[in-house]
């Protein structure tokens, strides 16, 4: 399997006051195109610090993380907008939606940075939307919209641009359990048919059963990393 | 594009706070633009009227001229040689002479300044015509020093001067005439009589002051006459003008301060409000850069919706005031001022108010919006920021 992420000997430590908290101890990962990954463990263990590495959102005090060839350490501000663009997708709890936009226009916004005619964006944010069953909601304002809803927006958004990661924080959170079940079962489905890494942060049961490979966290050190299948 | 776009939903979204924004902001472009407007407007009215009647298109003086001055009236007069009297002739210049005198009007003592101008010279818009009377001393003042001095037409006035070689002379002038002038320099302390009249008065035959040109002037110096043209002699309102624009533009950026406060305060809470949002922005890939662009041009499109907002309640009323003018009533106040005055809108002060009112207002909104470059996305996404 093309290995798109390595983790060499990371650690993360956060100031405190005059001293510095330790997030995450020595990590050493990898993971392949196409895993169906995630981060478990209690809050404080870092699993999202570690997914926020990994999207280049933060840098590691040591070691490397290398993300689709290039150490996120190394990239300056442009050259991480630029990894994030091209290849990763987000989703996050709160589902983080543009209030004043469509959804339509909230997907096609991930697609703006990048040089794509109207056409197209047309094209692939229809398609994105039809992924998660929500061509009949183009027109609709995030506050119109159900947790579900929103979440399949926002996994719509993170996959419009067909990126090789998507990287999601407690999707199914803000959820209940019918809704967690079909987000899930969404996701799998893009994973398979569309061959892209998806990796979680998340202590939800209902989530991990999903998984196909669980990384569990305790005070910022991996203490388990198995395959579930 | 995007950061247009987003900014137009953002301000549209924020609803009443936007409103409230752009209508302040509006009310300063309205009354910047009015403001100067007016300023505008009383500067070219009086410009054309202090040129129409008093500095035509530029003066001759004599060397020993100083009008601040009026102790050098007593020497400052020349007898007008052939080359003079050929351009005075030929309608290029017409001379004036003017004498210190003392009038004494019911019995008050008061001090004038006896003008003599040619009544049949056209280079100046003075109704000089109404002194072509014979059989007595006729002169003719402005409204303005007819009601200081309490005079009417048919009036007798007594003045006295001293003629040329100091000897003080004394007698009555009828009033034939009282015109209306929007130029207090032409009217105020002063009894405009036939130059010929006022030459055999103070025996300065064929002498004259000054000589005013009309555009068939070339101008120049012209043997001892001095050249002074329209720039040295409108110096005087030109400065009146600026100062009191200066003193306007205290007011009108207290005002656009207070507009572009409003515009702060919006920002830095919005980037307050909007951490979350502007984390996402970043995790889809824009730069800090680029977030920092879509809020500096949200704060700035206030102005451009404040200009758009001052346009629909402001053409109308400035077009208005514009047709109508604002009567001030006050025709006394020692400079060039129509009673009447009508706003002059370029298009020069109004582009330059856009841009002031524009660029102010990208700075301002820029300013705070600065520190999202600072933000840790993490952070900002989490909310977290203080």
């Amino acid at each position: 399997m093309n290995e798109i992420i390595q983790i060499k000997n990371l650690v993360k430590r956060f100031p405190v006051g005059k001293d510095f908290f330790t997030a995450l101890h020595n990590i050493n990962l990898t993971f392949g195109q196409g895993e169906f990954a995630g981060f478990t463990g209690p809050s404080g263990s870092g699993k999202t610090t570690l997914l926020n590495i990994i999207g280049s959102l933060d840098n590691p005090s040591e070691g490397s993380c290398t993300v689709m060839g290039q150490d996120v350490a190394k990239l300056s501000n442009r050259e991480a907008a630029l990894l994030r663009n091209q290849h990763i997708g987000f989703i996050f709890q709160t589902y983080n939606l543009l209030p004043v936009y469509t959804v339509f226009e909230n997907v096609e916004f991930a697609l703006l940075l990048q040089n794509m005619t109207a056409s197209e964006r047309k094209k692939a944010v229809m398609e994105a939307l039809d992924w998660v069953g929500l061509t009949d909601k183009v027109k609709s304002r995030p506050n119109m919209l159900s947790g579900g809803e929103s979440q399949r927006v926002a996994i719509a958004r993170s996959m419009v641009k067909k990126p090789e990661i998507v990287l999601a924080d407690e999707p199914t959170a803000n959820l209940d359990s019918n809704n967690s079940h079909h987000i899930l079962q969404t996701m799998k489905k893009l994973n398979e048919e569309l061959n892209v890494t998806f990796l979680f942060a998340t202590h939800d049961e209902k989530v991990m059963k999903y998984l196909r490979r669980i990384v569990s966290l305790e005070d910022g050190k991996v203490i388990s990393d198995r395959i579930t299948e | 594009m995007i950061a247009f776009k987003l900014a137009y939903r953002n301000l549209m979204g924020a609803g009443l706070r936007t409103f409230l924004n752009v209508s302040v902001l509006s009310f300063a472009f309205v009354l910047i633009i009015f403001y100067n407007g007016m300023m505008d407007g009383w500067h070219r009215e009086s410009r054309t009227d202090t040129i129409a009647m008093e500095a035509g298109q530029g003066q001759l003086w004599h060397p020993a001229l100083d009008l601040y001055d009026p102790l050098t009236l007593q020497d400052a007069h020349a007898v007008l040689d052939s080359k003079v009297q050929f351009l005075v002739k030929s309608g290029q210049l017409t001379p004036i002479l003017i004498t210190p005198a003392t009038a004494y009007p019911q019995g008050r003592m008061e001090a004038i300044m006896l003008k003599g101008i040619d009544p049949s010279q056209t280079i100046l818009d003075l109704p000089s015509a109404n002194l072509l009377k014979t059989g007595g001393c006729y002169g003719m003042v402005g409204t303005r020093a007819a009601k200081n001095m309490k005079l009417k037409v048919g009036d007798h006035l007594l003045v006295r001067w001293r003629d040329i070689n100091g000897t003080f002379d004394a007698r009555e002038i009828t009033i034939a005439n009282v015109f209306q002038s929007n130029v207090a320099t032409v009217d105020n302390g002063q009894i405009w009589l036939p130059i010929d009249t006022l030459r055999a008065m103070t025996t300065m035959p064929d002498q004259a002051t000054l000589l005013v040109a009309s555009k068939t002037y070339p101008g120049g110096n012209l043997g001892e006459w001095k050249w002074k043209n329209l720039k040295f002699l409108l110096s005087d309102l030109d400065n009146i003008v600026k100062a009191k624009k200066a003193g306007g533009t205290i007011l009108q950026m207290l005002l656009l301060f207070i507009a572009l406060l409003a515009i702060f305060d919006t920002q830095v809470l919005s980037i307050f409000r909007r951490q979350k949002e502007i984390g996402t922005y970043i995790a889809l890939g824009m730069t800090r850069r680029q977030v920092v662009g879509i809020f500096t041009v949200e704060g700035a499109a206030h102005s451009v919706l404040a200009a758009l907002l001052g346009a629909l309640w402001g053409i109308p009323l400035m077009l208005f005031i514009g047709h109508t003018g604002i009567n001030f009533g006050m025709d006394d106040i020692g400079i060039a001022m129509r009673s009447v005055i009508y706003p002059y809108y370029s298009m020069g002060l109004i582009v330059s108010t856009t841009v002031i009112v524009i660029l102010a207002a990208t700075i301002v909104s820029y300013i705070p919006a600065r520190r999202i470059a600072k933000m840790k996305p993490t952070d900002a996404l989490k909310g977290k920021l203080q």
